[in-house]
């Protein structure tokens, strides 16, 4: 099943000053992928999903972003992507609706556009009533199920997700993993961080990182097998303890 | 364009749903207004003033009488030593005390010279000088008026042709120091509103996350820049209209220069300003940092723009200083037009040089600004 290249990463580098965040990396994400990237706290993570969106530039290496080269080009990068990350997003002052009208606007959206989608996106997610309430008052569940309809509202071609689910209880996380099959399947690539390795089997490939370098890649039955583990999380351990 | 009216839209809604915002900018002008322009006043009355006369006749209880009659001063008692008059002006009883020696009178009678001395508290050099003044005055006419009360009519126009110095006070007929003050709380009013509200809110997305956000959109530096710039610049040009309005009820400041040439100053000031606190919030990570940084500017710009004291009377190197100092302009032009009625002529430069700066500004802090790190 060889499909289209919409990521392609070569021997990345990211130092801050002595300490190498990147170190080398190299990987290829295809079209309509759901791919992981999975490490500890400070496994450099972060670092690279901000120099595939463009927030971020790198030490050296190749980074190519829906065919742009992001390190040269990251505004054109940007146009074709969406990003949610950790630190909550939304503003909490505006309500829903006023969210969405923004991103969309920045986005290009006509206000026409913008309001046919978002009552399809919320009676979608069934929360038509929350429409005019401030982002504040929503539940973080909700918040966050939110912020990732808005990262997708102009549907981008790829949607950067760094740690989304982080301290969200185990029922929402689900619930938040639907919504990414459903973005997936209209086809939009997706590229996420997490340190949950229950949401790695939900992943079409994973990407484990540890210290700044890729040390396993691959699907995660085929990871499991090489192992000879039964779960994720065992991988994880023991790629960990390897490294 | 069509991205800008979006991010204004959006932070005016943001500004609406403050609290606190809308009300305190109409209660802060009223506030510094009211306690600035009339704590701040530098008319002097009620004068404490203590008396050492040592001569007791009916001419030295007469000219005390001119002194105890007079607003600007306020007798807190007599004393009968140098001693005691140095104690009562350490012991801030006293600001001024007026010695009349022995022999006062006789001297007078005899048409001799007659001293008189008065000890002043020196801490505050421009109280100090004022109360000299205003002493010295009550004296001079006193002194007149012995002169005309001996002198026969025939001697004066003789001898003594006197030239006497009339006073016209242009512009602040009244010297009232009110009128003088309310144009200056202006500037600071509407340089705060603009500068540190602007400055505060873009640290403060920084501080929040929101601004990665944006950050990841395809939104241009400048276009940020303006959804920022833009608000606060018409927040502060309505503060500038409820200001002047409460200047214009509470103390009848006059506006004799034209009201669009003020408003057309400030729109081009206010651009120098935002773009200095864009540039100050393009380089700070917190609240904290910006509020300092801040602090630091607007004090010093402030306090050498001329608000409180004349700019002529600062050294060399304050000139300099103001030279870049945006307030020292404003300061001096909202001066000009609402109490001189100066027009464009007499104002071209400042205009020019706050053009040249608000250029410079805004290209430094789209500059500085960015989106990547």
């Amino acid at each position: 099943m060889e499909s289209e290249t919409i990521i392609e990463v070569r021997d990345l580098v990211k130092r801050f000053g002595s300490f190498i965040a990147n170190d080398h990396l190299s990987f290829t994400v295809a079209k309509g992928e759901i791919f992981g990237f999975l490490g500890a706290n400070g496994a450099g993570k972060t670092t690279a999903i901000r120099i595939l969106s463009g927030l971020s530039s790198p030490t050296s290496g190749y980074v190519f972003v829906a065919g742009i080269d992001a390190s040269r080009y990251p505004e054109q990068v940007k146009k074709s992507i969406g990003y949610m990350c950790q630190r909550f997003s939304l503003y909490e002052d505006l309500t829903v609706f006023e969210n969405i009208r923004l991103y969309g606007g920045v986005y290009g959206l006509t206000l026409k556009e913008i309001v046919l989608r978002s009552d399809e996106m919320l009676s979608r997610l069934g929360i038509t009533d929350l429409r005019d309430r401030l982002i504040r008052s929503v539940p973080l569940g909700w918040r966050q199920k939110l912020a990732f309809s808005v990262a997708i509202f102009h549907q981008p071609n790829i949607v950067f997700l760094d740690e989304p689910t982080g301290g969200v209880d185990p029922v929402t996380r689900r619930q938040f993993w639907d919504l990414i099959y459903e973005a997936s399947r209209a086809g939009i690539t997706v590229f996420v961080t997490t340190h949950y390795m229950d949401e790695a089997e939900y992943c079409d490939r994973v990407c484990i990182l540890s210290e700044g370098k890729i040390q396993a890649i691959g699907n995660p039955v085929e990871l499991k097998r090489s192992f000879n583990v039964t779960s994720m999380d065992e991988v994880f351990i023991k790629v960990a303890r390897n490294a | 364009m069509r991205t800008i009216a979006v991010l204004i839209r959006k932070e005016f809604t943001q500004i609406r749903r403050n609290r606190i915002m809308i009300p305190a900018m109409i209660i802060a002008p009223l506030i510094q207004m009211i306690i600035l322009v009339y704590a701040a006043n530098m008319n002097m009355r009620d004068i404490d003033f203590a008396i050492l006369d040592e001569d007791g006749s009916a001419t030295s209880i007469n000219l005390i009488s001119k002194y105890s009659s007079s607003p600007f001063f306020s007798l807190s008692g007599s004393v009968n030593s140098l001693d005691d008059a140095e104690k009562l002006l350490k012991g801030d009883k006293a600001d001024l005390v007026i010695h009349i020696p022995p022999n006062f009178e006789n001297s007078i009678l005899n048409q001799e010279k007659a001293d008189v001395q008065f000890l002043i508290n020196g801490i505050n050099s421009a109280a100090a000088v004022l109360t000299a003044s205003y002493a010295q005055n009550i004296l001079f006419d006193y002194n007149r008026q012995l002169i005309a009360g001996f002198s026969r009519p025939s001697s004066v126009s003789q001898g003594f042709g006197t030239i006497e110095v009339n006073y016209s006070h242009w512009y602040n007929p009244g010297l009232d120091f009110k009128i003088f003050m309310v144009p200056g709380i202006l500037v600071v009013l509407v340089t705060l509103v603009g500068w540190l509200l602007m400055s505060l809110n873009v640290v403060r997305e920084k501080e929040l996350g929101t601004i990665e956000q944006i950050n990841v959109t395809p939104i241009k530096k400048y276009q940020f820049l303006m959804g920022k710039l833009i608000p606060f610049w018409i927040l502060a040009i309505i503060e500038l209209g409820i200001g002047l309005t409460l200047g214009r009820l509470l103390f009848h400041v006059p506006i004799l220069g034209s009201l669009w040439l003020l408003i057309a100053f400030t729109a081009i000031y206010l651009v120098t300003v935002l773009g200095f606190g864009l540039f100050i919030a393009a380089i700070s990570e917190t609240q904290q940092q910006v509020m300092f940084v801040n602090f630091f500017f607007v004090l010093v710009f402030i306090l050498m723009s001329g608000i409180f004291t004349p700019v002529e009377s600062m050294p060399d190197w304050a000139h300099y200083v103001n030279i870049i100092n945006p307030l020292s302009y404003f300061m001096r032009v909202i001066r000009m037009i609402l109490l001189k009625g100066s027009d464009f002529g007499d104002v071209w430069k400042e205009f020019l040089s706050m053009g040249i700066f608000g250029v410079v500004m805004i290209t430094l802090s789209v500059r500085s600004y960015r989106k990547r790190v």
